[in-house]
This record gives C-alpha cells, structure tokens and sequence, in this order.
C-alpha cells in the first residue's frame, strides 16, 4: 500500500453558535464546537437530534441560520469545498460509470495533476485495483461502493473528513474495515468527524465525543486517551437522561 | 426573529383609512363610468373596459412584485420577500381570472368570438397560468417549494413585457396601448378613477393577506421561544 | 465566463452523456414515447390528410410530442444525480452551480435534439411535409427550440430533486412557460415544412424570437440554478 501524506495544514474547525430553522422546526440550536485535527470526534444523538444537519453545515451545502464556522482563521464557505470530502450513507458515486470512471471524473472534477496516478494509488489504497476495470459501479457490494465513496473523498487530499452514518448497511467485515480506516486518517494528520448511532463503532476510533440531542449539545467530552465501549454508552445516557 | 408590532391600533386604523378611500374611491369610479359617454361601435359593452383594464394592470403588478419578493428571497435569503412573494401571486391569480373572463365576455360582443389566440391573450394567459403553477409549487413542491416557486416567478416576470409589448410587435385584434392617451375626456376621467380604485383594493387586499402571512410568521416565533423555554425548565 | 467554467460545463456534459451512452435509456424511452404520441396525433387529427393543413399539423405534433416527452429527458439526467446521492459529490466539487447547470443543459439539449432528428423523419413520412427542404433551417429551429425548452426544463427538474411529487409537478411548472419556445418554434417549424410557402421571412421572425427567449431563458438558469439546487 502506498503511504498518504499527511494534510500540509492542521488546524482545528470551530463552530460558533450556529443556529438551522427549517420554517418552524429548530434543528440546531446554539451550537458552539471545537473539532481538533489528527483526531476522531464522534457525533451521537437519537434520530432527528441535528446530526446530520450539523454535517451538513460542516460540508458547507447547507447554510445556517445563524453562528459562524471557521477553519483556523479562515471562515467555512464555498471556496473552502476542496478542503472537504464527505462519505455518507449513499456512496455518491455515478452507477453506471466504473470504479476508475468515477474516480478520474472526481479528480478532472478537482483538478488533480497527474490524475491517472492518483486514481490508481487510490484504487490500491481501498483495495478496489483487482476490480474488473470496466464493471460499472452499480454491480458492486455495499462492501465495494463505501471503498469507493471513501475513495472519492481522499481523492483530492481533503483537510477535514465527514462521514454520515457510513456503516450503516455495511455487513461485520466492512464495518471493521472502515474502523480502521477511520483510525488510520486520524494518525495521517486528518480532522474526522464522524456521525454514528453506533457507540461501540465511535469508542474504537473517537477521542472526542459529542452527543446532540434536540438540536442542542449535551455532552462534549475530549480525551486523549480514547475511550471505553462502557464509557461512551454512560456519558451517552446521562446526556439522555432528562434533568 | 420578527417582533410583535408595537403599535397595532395605528395599522389598524390605516387599514381601515385605506378601505374607507377605496371604497369612496369606488363610489366616485362607478358614476364616473356611468356617466361617461359610450363608445360609439361597441356602446354600452365598452365599458366593461373600466373594469378590464385595471385587472390587467393589477395582474402584471402582482407578477412584479411576486418576482421581486422571490429575487430577495433567493439571492437574499429574506423570508418577508417569500412572505411577500406568496400575498402577490395569490391576488396575481385572482385579478388574472378576472381579466380572463372579463376579456371574453367583452371579446364575444366586440369581436364575435369567445378568443382568438393572439399574442396578448395568449401572453395573458401564460402569465395567469404560471401564476397558478406558482401557487401549486408551494402547496406541492416539497421541501424544496419555496426556492422552486421563486425560480418560477422570476420565469413569469419575463412574460410581463412580453404581455404588454405584444400589441405593439404582433399584428393583432386586440386594441393597443395607445388606446388610453386617445380617450375622449369623458371615458378618461373615468378609467384613470377605475384604475386607482382598483388599485387601492390591490393595496387592501395584499395588505390584510401580508398581515395574515406576518402574524403566522410571528406565531411560528412565538411557539418556538416556548419550546426553547420548555427545554430551558426542563 | 473563464475558461475554468468552461472546462466544468464540458466535463460535467461529457459525464452525462457517457452515462448515457452506457445506457441509452432516454433516447430509447423518449424516442420510443415521442413517436407514439406522433402516431396517436396522426390517428386523432382528422385533417391531418389534407395537404393544406399537413405542415401546420405536421409542425405541432411534431413540437407537442417534443415537449411532451421531453420531461422524460429532463428527468432522466437530473433523477440519475439522486441515486446514490452523487449529487451531493457534485456540489462539494469546485465545480460552479452555473457550469453544472450549463454542462446538464447542453447534455439534454443534445440528447433530445438526436431525438427530434427522428421524429422530425417521422412527422415528414406520416404527414407527407418537406421535412429535408431547408435542413439546415430546420436544425437551426430544432436547435434553438430545444434549448429553450431544456434551459428552463433543467432549472426546474433540479428543483423539484428533493420533492415527491416530481412526476406530477415537473409538467405543470414546466409547460406555461415554453408554450412561447414552443408556439415560436412551431411557426418556423411550419413554414419550413410547407413547400407552398413564398419565402422564408416568416422562419426568420420566429428564429429571432426563439434566439432572444433562449439568450433571457439561459441567463435566467444561470442565475437563479444555485438557490433551487441547494435548497435550505
């Protein structure tokens, strides 16, 4: 496997009391973050807490209401797009074009030089450069469309990964595949979020855990160290639980 | 967040000052129009001229302002031009309908036939039509009907001088533009009060329907901050 | 327009019509569901016989059966960014709105004109018109009407990405506001096919006018693509 390089710059992603209304309804409320890079934060929240609406404010395609993100000193917006790549629960991948296909298009896309090598060294890197070169995307497993998607969003050296539920469908095997994945950007430098119902998934890779419930943060704990599956599902309760 | 308005006696009696001038200014159209002396081919028909017109003008102004409600609400993400937007395609609809069956009504006695597709009825019609796909687009459109129906006023806003130029550019039955500045005395005074009338009732009824549109606005706000202060207690 | 926009517009196209190409699903279906509606508008048209009426009926059927099934096109090419939510890949590129617009509108134009190549064949033999009198007028209005349609068509199938009632919807936006594309296009598209015709000033007007409403349709799709795409 080829070795990545790491990201040239590493600064941290603050978000400052940002605020989604979707005409009455509050997603977010106040929402203030600190995301360091070279680590794993893993969002956690019950359904329809604001988690998915956070990355996607994060991946600047949705816009808030209200509040302020800022990459360094730099603020968030549009141009900052290539710094970002997202891999959700749908791989974003074009089914009918191939593996290669959608990677040279992503980096024409991106305008990488020297496409052709990237492609391939990406290929190598999730394990898809075996694959029948012109076998359209739509024939793969779940297994190969999230290589591919996670593919997709290194292709262009991002500075910060966002991945939405990415396990989801994913049998045992691929799961523990993207663990280590996410585990093995974390030590090339990357800032990862990642958001997950899964505690047992976030407590293998996370060191910074934030738990969303209603909108609102309840629980934003950082440890060096990492933590414990029984850790995670505790702060995970008591931020839960109603005072 | 909108506020509560401060003073809302003093809307309401400029509300009720505006319906009292539109209806004096109705009293005064309506024997004006009576008074006015007939058209000399068409008689006691042609005055439903009085009436047609002004919806006509009336359902080009709701396009315009529907457009520019729906520009400040796509490019500047303001919510009281979505607001805006919304109260003019509405009346946009109901003045449009107006001037559709008035315009036949008037066409089979003048020309003999119910329509003809000319360019001003037929530019007419598109503009009422898409003012009704406006209004469908919101109901229907999903999560996406505000910036679909915005994207479709700006479309409707092009058919505005289309509505009115068409006379000029396409050979037509339909009497042009000029028709106005060419009104004996009598007929002028007459359409010019009409025109104003109509127009304070435009103002009337966009302002009660604004109102609505603003104080559902200011209620959503208001259950809103009595979440907040639930979750806060909680 | 830089040459950056350019370089997007042609590789978001390019991508569009590759997957076409893989497929061919729209030609097939739009092709397949033109010509019957062709056939179903020669069978329910009495007049259609009669040598005077055939050009103008000949053009009309010809352009309904276009904008007909011309949805099917738009929706193809816009539904296919939603699988897999490859839409949202798109739109995190440096890719600007704009040139994805510009680049998805050049893919359906084209993709529908190779279709109306056809039909246009088709209405010619059924009705018995000059389809091949003046080719290169007839491309011209084919052309110019086909993009007319598709600027607002995309603009519209974009927005109505997220919303359920697509299929129901997209016509009845759609239509009010290129019945003008269609109504000029159907003029020149009769006067071409009509071998009495004096002269061509007629298709020349009618060219005019499709050119002016394409030039306004387009820089309205360019402006307001953006907002409609990304939504809230």
């Amino acid at each position: 496997m080829t070795s990545e390089n790491p990201p040239r710059a590493q600064r941290a992603l603050r978000v400052a009391k940002v605020s989604k209304n979707f005409g009455r309804q509050r997603a977010l409320i106040d929402v203030s973050l600190e995301f360091s890079p070279a680590a794993v934060t893993a969002i956690v929240g019950p359904n329809g807490a604001g988690k998915t609406t956070l990355l996607g404010i994060l991946s600047t395609l949705v816009r808030p209401t209200s509040g302020e993100i800022r990459l360094g000193d730099d603020a968030l917006d549009r141009a900052a797009r290539h710094r970002i790549g997202h891999v959700g629960h749908e791989p974003g991948i074009y089914p009918d074009l191939s593996a290669r296909q959608n990677l040279g298009l992503f980096a024409a896309l991106y305008a990488l030089t020297d496409p052709g090598a990237r492609v391939a060294s990406m290929l190598e890197r999730v394990g898809l450069s075996d694959v029948r070169g012109d076998l359209p995307a739509r024939a793969f497993s779940r297994g190969m469309l999230q290589r591919l998607a996670l593919a997709r969003a290194l292709l262009h050296e991002p500075e910060i990964l966002l991945f939405d539920e990415p396990s989801s469908a994913l049998d045992p095997t691929g799961a523990r595949w993207l663990g280590e994945e996410l585990v093995r950007e974390r030590e090339s430098g990357r800032l990862v979020i990642l958001v997950t119902h899964d505690l047992d998934a976030a407590a293998q890779v996370a060191s910074h855990i934030v738990v969303i419930r209603r909108g609102r943060v309840a629980l934003d704990r950082q440890q060096a160290q990492g933590f414990a599956a029984h850790e995670v599902r505790g702060l995970y309760e008591e931020a839960l639980r109603d005072r | 967040m909108a506020t509560m308005s401060t003073q809302p006696q003093t809307s309401a009696t400029r509300f009720l000052a505006t319906c009292a001038v539109t209806a004096a200014l109705f009293i005064l159209a309506c024997k004006a129009i009576i008074d006015a002396p007939q058209e000399v081919t068409m008689g006691f028909v042609q005055k439903i001229f009085y009436f047609h017109v002004p919806c006509a003008w009336l359902l080009m102004l709701s396009t315009l302002v529907c457009a520019g409600g729906s520009v400040s609400y796509l490019f500047g993400g303001s919510e009281r031009g979505d607001r805006v937007a919304t109260c003019a395609s509405e009346l946009g609809v109901l003045f449009g309908l107006c001037v559709l069956v008035s315009g036949p009504l008037w066409a089979k006695a003048a020309w003999g036939v119910y329509w003809q597709w000319e360019a001003r009825l037929t530019s007419s019609l598109l503009l009422w039509l898409m003012l009704v796909a406006y209004v469908l687009a919101r109901r229907y459109g999903g999560s996406s009907a505000r910036q679909l129906a915005a994207a479709l006023a700006l479309f409707a806003a092009i058919d505005i001088p289309l509505v009115y130029f068409s006379v000029r550019f396409f050979r037509s039955i339909h009497p042009n533009n000029t028709v106005v500045a060419t009104l004996v005395p009598g007929m002028r005074g007459a359409f010019w009060l009409s025109l104003l009338a109509f127009t304070f009732l435009w103002t009337v009824l966009f302002s009660a329907r604004l109102s609505a549109e603003n104080a559902h606005s200011r209620l959503i706000d208001l259950e809103m901050l009595i979440d907040q202060a639930e979750e806060k207690k909680s | 327009m830089t040459a950056s926009f350019w370089r997007y517009t042609l590789l978001v196209a390019w991508k569009d019509l590759r997957i076409e190409g893989k497929s061919r699903e729209v030609l097939y279906t739009m092709g397949f569901s033109a010509s019957l509606v062709i056939l179903i508008f020669s069978f329910a048209l009495a007049n259609a016989t009669d040598p005077a009426q055939g050009p103008i009926t000949a053009a009309g059927v010809l352009w309904a059966a276009t904008l007909f099934t011309g949805t099917v096109a738009l929706a193809r090419v816009l539904d296919r960014e939603r699988e897999n939510e490859s839409i949202r890949s798109l739109l995190l590129s440096p890719a600007p709105r704009a040139a994805i617009y510009a680049g998805k509108l050049i893919a359906t134009a084209l993709l529908m004109i190779l279709v109306e190549c056809v039909l246009a064949v088709l209405v010619g033999v059924l009705f018995a018109t000059g389809v091949f009198d003046h080719v290169l007028w007839l491309a011209l209005v084919l052309a110019l009407g086909t993009l007319g349609f598709a600027s607002a068509g995309v603009v519209f199938s974009a927005a109505l990405l997220r919303s359920r009632s697509r299929e129901a919807l997209l016509g009845a936006l759609l239509f009010p506001i290129v019945i003008p594309v269609l109504l000029a296009a159907s003029r020149a598209t009769a006067c071409l096919f009509d071998p009495l015709a004096p002269d061509l000033e007629p298709v020349a007007f009618w060219t005019r006018f499709l050119l002016a409403t394409d030039v306004i349709y387009i820089s309205l799709g360019l402006w307001v693509f953006e907002p409609v795409v990304t939504g809230e």
